[in-house]
């Protein structure tokens, strides 16, 4: 086979030029119309988890970037980054930061799993906690507590939720940002942010009077009173039927949860 | 050719074991827990307060919200509580609890109308006064419905005679059983909207009802009867105006915006009985049946009996797997037997294991069958898929607010996807985020 050389050399000369025109142009076009960035938005965004998790109010850690480079919006609406972050905005941003106290964590204030809480009926719809509590608040003979269907393990953009045998959602606090998705989401309301450094709980939610927990949930707060009368510091106070913890106050003694009849008050987490 | 709609399904029907069977009285039970709320729209208040000695047929429950409609005693006894009770919808709702002392003293106010004496805005009234509300299981107040909006011009009355839901048979002994009555309610629905034209849409495996309701018209002409091809969702609103009179309902209007009234042939039936004897809707006809039903048939129940009262009369043959209120396509799974027959409730399904297979979900393998079976021409596949991610607003965008539940989609998805279930589920976020604002 004969090849024509002439042809080959034609067609790459013109694909040469060809290129060459459009990339002058490209050059050109890219210098006339450059939009210029602004540098804080790069910093912003660098210093920023990168989670992209919405806690703040805004699509995604691009959009806050934006809304705190234009000083549109206070530093502080991240939830995620925590003091490091505050820090660093504040530097960047030329702003003092007021740090929080202490890292929150994200709790469930229910522990009435399977084996503690009977259920009313059985449940064949799909496995979505708010899909359960539409169909009359939920299958749990509680009205209050943890339906048990894992919406909060989904909607965890950090995977710090898990739900253990019991059906109860367990939280990692070395992983959880306290961003608050599972605190809005979850349809019982379980879930408060609370300090990091305060490990009692009262885990309950129920404001049934107590001979109605009793019956349906042997690790439910029967509004007995001792906590209130046990804790040296006043942090206790019963309100409509459910005992609750005043972090501030709390000195994390455990004098409640050793009084606690039903083991609700927990220490550790 | 018998006439019908575009998509739908043809599940087993299994109506055989009820539908020859006459409708039986079923004995009024010890208590009747009246629900203050038995329709679509604002809860009543209550007229009784507790102790009180109530009359059957007094009227115990109103409210002023537009679209409402009274509730009455259906027993006449003793107020014994005023209270939440479990309810078809699975909440709980405040309802009256009435002790039967079985006089069935009558209240003075109850005596026989006549239709003719009566001008349009008079019969509206009493319709309203009768408690009548869609009784095909919608529950909506039949007045309301029968009032169009400014600039409508309602030009057809129609009968919903489809009953397309497998098991129920309600609705054709009905029809078989009370087709003068069933003839005499439209004649009223169309004395009320001032409609020359009254239609009845009979599904032809219901060859008797069609048969009797001929015989009821006679040889007058305002009254059509319309063979229907057998199909589901062939009773819903919107597919039996498509198969009837082939119109359609324009995306996001009500049938009432192209001049059409659709009514049950039992809530047309209630108004007459109603119109005859004087008595509010305080009973109706509930198909009994399922597997674990010792003697399935259609009972005419005193409303506010409970399931289990029902059930208990009709015998079990085995604890039942699951309770239905209504039929299996679109009914409701009650999770106790202590709610009570409401005057939407128009079946009561105990059924075994066997005939609720539980199967599990798997991925949508894109076969397009729900699309093929939607009568409202949506998406069903990719509107549930943005329900399951939360993304509401483009499940919106593809007419979520356009599906009615028939369940079509649910029915033919090889994958067993609960389609309609993440439809719902789209649906309630919608209207809570616009109620949010």
């Amino acid at each position: 086979m004969q090849i024509d050389f002439r042809s080959v050399l034609l067609a790459l000369g013109a694909l040469g030029a060809l290129g060459l025109i459009f990339g002058a142009g490209l050059a050109i076009a890219a210098k006339k119309f450059a939009v210029q960035a602004d540098p804080l938005y790069a910093q912003v965004l660098g210093v920023l988890p990168g989670a992209n998790c919405g806690a703040c109010g805004y699509p995604g850690c691009a959009g806050y970037a934006t809304a705190v480079s234009k000083r549109l919006v206070a530093i502080d609406k991240c939830p995620v980054g925590g003091n490091d972050l505050l820090g660093n905005l504040g530097r960047l941003m030329g702003v003092k930061a007021k740090l929080a106290a202490d890292r929150l964590v994200a709790t469930p204030y229910c522990d009435g799993g399977c084996a503690e809480a009977p259920t009313r009926f059985s449940y064949e719809g799909i496995q979505d906690c708010v899909a359960v509590v539409a169909l009359s608040g939920g299958d749990k003979a509680c009205q209050y507590g943890c339906v048990g269907y894992g919406t909060c393990v989904k909607l965890c953009k950090f995977g710090a939720i898990t739900m253990d045998d019991n059906r109860i959602p367990v939280v990692d606090a070395d992983k959880c940002t306290a961003c608050g998705l599972c605190v809005a989401g979850c349809p019982k309301d379980i879930f408060s942010l609370r300090p990091a450094g305060k490990h009692v709980h009262i885990r309950c939610r129920s404001h049934d009077k107590g001979a109605v927990v009793r019956k349906i949930c042997s690790v439910g707060c029967i509004a007995c009173g001792l906590c209130v009368k046990a804790c040296p510091v006043d942090a206790i106070a019963m309100s409509n039927f459910l005992a609750q913890i005043d972090y501030e106050k709390c000195i994390n003694c455990g004098r409640c949860v050793e009084k606690c009849p039903t083991k609700t008050i927990h220490s550790g987490l | 050719m018998a006439r019908t709609f575009v998509g739908g399904v043809h599940p087993p029907y299994r109506k055989g074991k009820t539908c020859f069977l006459p409708i039986e009285r079923l004995s009024a039970p010890k208590t009747v827990v009246i629900p203050l709320l038995q329709h679509i729209g604002g809860i009543n208040a209550p007229l009784v307060a507790v102790g009180e000695r109530v009359f059957f047929g007094q009227k115990i429950g109103d409210s002023d919200a537009p679209i409402a409609c009274p509730v009455h005693a259906s027993v006449s006894g003793r107020v014994i509580a005023l209270e939440k009770r479990a309810h078809p919808n699975g909440r709980e709702v405040l309802s009256v609890v009435i002790e039967n002392d079985y006089a069935d003293e009558v209240h003075p106010s109850v005596e026989p109308k006549n239709m003719d004496d009566m001008s349009p805005a008079d019969l509206l009234q009493w319709i309203r006064e009768a408690g009548i509300v869609g009784m095909g299981g919608g529950g909506f107040p039949t007045h309301a419905k029968l009032t169009p909006p400014a600039g409508v011009t309602l030009d057809a009355v129609l009968l919903n005679g489809a009953e397309c839901e497998p098991y129920l048979t309600t609705d054709h002994r009905v029809m078989v059983e009370w087709a003068e009555d069933v003839v005499l309610g439209l004649r009223c629905l169309m004395k009320v909207t001032g409609v020359k034209q009254g239609y009845i849409g009979v599904e032809v495996n219901k060859q008797d009802a069609v048969a009797e309701l001929r015989r009821a018209v006679a040889s007058a002409r305002d009254i059509q009867i319309v063979p229907l091809a057998v199909k589901y969702p062939q009773g819903a609103e919107q597919q039996l105006i498509q198969a009837c009179l082939n119109r359609r309902v324009p995306k996001g209007r009500r049938p009432v915006h192209i001049g059409v009234v659709v009514n049950n042939v039992h809530t047309a039936q209630s108004i007459a009985h109603s119109l005859r004897t004087g008595l509010p809707c305080v009973e109706r006809v509930v198909t009994v049946d399922g597997a674990s039903v010792e003697r399935p048939g259609n009972v005419l129940v005193r409303i506010g009996t409970s399931f289990a009262d029902v059930l208990t009369e009709r015998g079990l043959t085995s604890e039942p797997y699951k309770l239905l209120s209504g039929g299996p396509m679109m009914g409701i799974a009650m999770h106790t037997p202590a709610v009570p027959v409401c005057k939407c409730t128009s079946g009561i399904l105990a059924l075994s294991r066997a005939e609720s297979p539980a199967t599990e979900a798997m991925t949508c393998v894109r076969c397009a069958w729900c699309i093929d079976v939607c009568p409202m021409l949506i998406y069903p596949t990719l509107i549930a898929q943005y329900g399951e991610r939360g993304r509401t607003e483009e499940a919106e965008k593809y007419g979520a607010l356009e599906c009615h539940e028939c369940g079509a989609c649910t029915y033919v998805c090889p994958s067993h996807i609960p389609l309609v279930q993440w439809i719902r589920l789209a649906k309630s976020d919608i209207y809570a985020r616009r109620n949010r604002g």
